[in-house]
């Protein structure tokens, strides 16, 4: 078992579904499982999904700038 | 970073309805499958600032709700064995069964607990070792590894006293599912984000393919559903359907393998009932026989009868999208959280009960 921090409140998760878990690493815990690490690159495609299609905007297959779907 | 709060930014969230106003052309409907963007669309007031062309259908995504009548009666009836500590999740306790919910036996002295992990319930079982611990196991793939991990630790620990009540839901045949039904019309789908955390996406292409419908791989966060909407209505206005994923930041394409694994050690699909729809072919996991003195269907064999679904509650209907919680007659009448008449008033995923904490229709 590991401790995880939410927002300021440590409690025990598993990480035998997440052996590659590390200190300091975010994860999302589901009912006391660790389930998966953020992926902190992929985690800023949010905030600039809107720039990319603006900037593709007149472009017909703009799929290849979209986040990716793996 | 902290990964939450900046998926909330409000300014932000006005670009996003912004371009979502500048690309629609035409009316289009979409469901988002889960409970949890339900409520993040209606707590955060999303489905009011949409464009009034775009309608939100509201999938069977809640776990809580669709668990059958008659195993929600077989949970009460175990719970009223003196032997037996009878443990759930928070929700499941105040679902209405036919007679009883699982609160009110407690009320009436039943050992029924409300637990956060079902790891915590093999620790109760070895603590009470003259005691039978049953844990109502709900959920769709997310909560399955969970509570799948649980019987594994029970069984290497050598715990006999613990058994699981199952009832898992699988998402890929529900949506196949509310697809052919005729009296539903969706254009595109936002799928589950913590549900494809398990599975991955690799279900969702033959269903896009298939039905030519967009699927979107959704987050909860306000951000996360504005931009699986935008995602969905660029590929319906440029007439594609792929499978795409907003949520990539958690979702891997293959999901997570370890945890894939526990399910496949554990469980195995079966046709599974969803209460208000119906069986669906392959929709749900049994306990495998391998691990069958784990499997509280099997260990405690009675039988209970099927009992009629309250006559007032349009729950099948809330939960295919056919009908909005507030078109229901007794909706924030004699239907309540305090008094709810059908599970989707319950759960904290049920659209029901969303929309009466959160719309501000309940006076109207």
């Amino acid at each position: 078992m590991a401790k995880v921090l939410f927002g300021g409140i440590m409690k025990e998760a598993s990480l035998e579904m997440l052996p590659d878990a590390n200190i300091d690493d975010y994860v999302l815990v589901h009912v006391g499982v660790a389930i998966s690490k953020v992926d902190e690159e992929e985690a800023q495609k949010t905030f600039k999904y809107l720039e990319e299609i603006g900037e593709l905007g007149d472009l017909t297959d703009v799929d290849e700038y979209l986040p990716k779907t793996n | 970073m902290k990964y939450m709060s900046e998926y909330r930014d409000p300014e932000l969230a006005k670009k996003y309805l912004e371009e979502i106003k500048n690309t629609v052309s035409r009316p289009w409907s979409i469901m988002e499958v889960c409970g949890g963007q339900t409520h993040s669309l209606v707590k955060n007031g999303i489905i009011d600032m949409l464009p009034d062309s775009i309608t939100m259908i509201h999938g069977p995504g809640c776990p809580v709700c669709v668990t059958p009548l008659n195993l929600i009666d077989k949970a009460v009836y175990l719970a009223s064995e003196k032997e037996v500590i009878l443990c759930s999740f928070g929700d499941m306790l105040r679902v209405p069964g036919s007679q009883k919910s699982l609160l009110e036996v407690k009320a009436e002295g039943a050992d029924v607990r409300i637990l956060y992990s079902p790891l915590e319930a093999v620790k109760i079982a070895e603590d009470n070792p003259d005691r039978e611990v049953v844990f109502f196991a709900v959920g769709f793939e997310t909560t399955a590894p969970a509570n799948a991990l649980s019987v594994v630790h029970a069984h290497r620990r050598g715990v006999k006293n613990y058994s699981i009540l199952a009832s898992h839901v699988l998402v890929p045949p529900a949506i196949k599912a509310v697809i052919d039904d005729e009296e539903s019309k969706i254009d595109g789908f936002l799928a589950a984000g913590h549900v494809c955390t398990i599975m991955g996406n690799a279900e969702y292409h033959p269903i896009s393919a298939k039905y030519k419908v967009p699927i979107v791989v959704t987050g909860f966060e306000p951000l996360d559903v504005l931009q699986g909407i935008l995602m969905v209505i660029r590929q319906l206005e440029q007439s594609k359907s792929s499978v795409e994923n907003q949520y990539a930041r958690i979702v891997r394409e293959d999901g997570n393998l370890e945890a894939q694994k526990v399910i496949n050690e554990v469980f195995e699909v079966r046709n599974q009932m969803w209460r208000g729809i119906g069986e669906i072919p392959e929709s749900g996991y049994a306990v495998r026989e391998k691990y069958a003195e784990f499997d509280a269907a099997k260990k405690y064999n009675v039988t209970i009868d099927e009992a009629p679904e309250n006559p007032d509650c349009i729950s099948g209907q809330i939960m295919k999208g056919i009908k909005k919680p507030f078109e229901c007659s007794q909706f924030g009448k004699k239907c309540k959280p305090t008094n709810p008449l059908g599970a989707p008033m319950v759960s904290s995923e049920g659209a029901c009960a969303a929309y009466y904490h959160f719309s501000g229709l309940v006076e109207a």
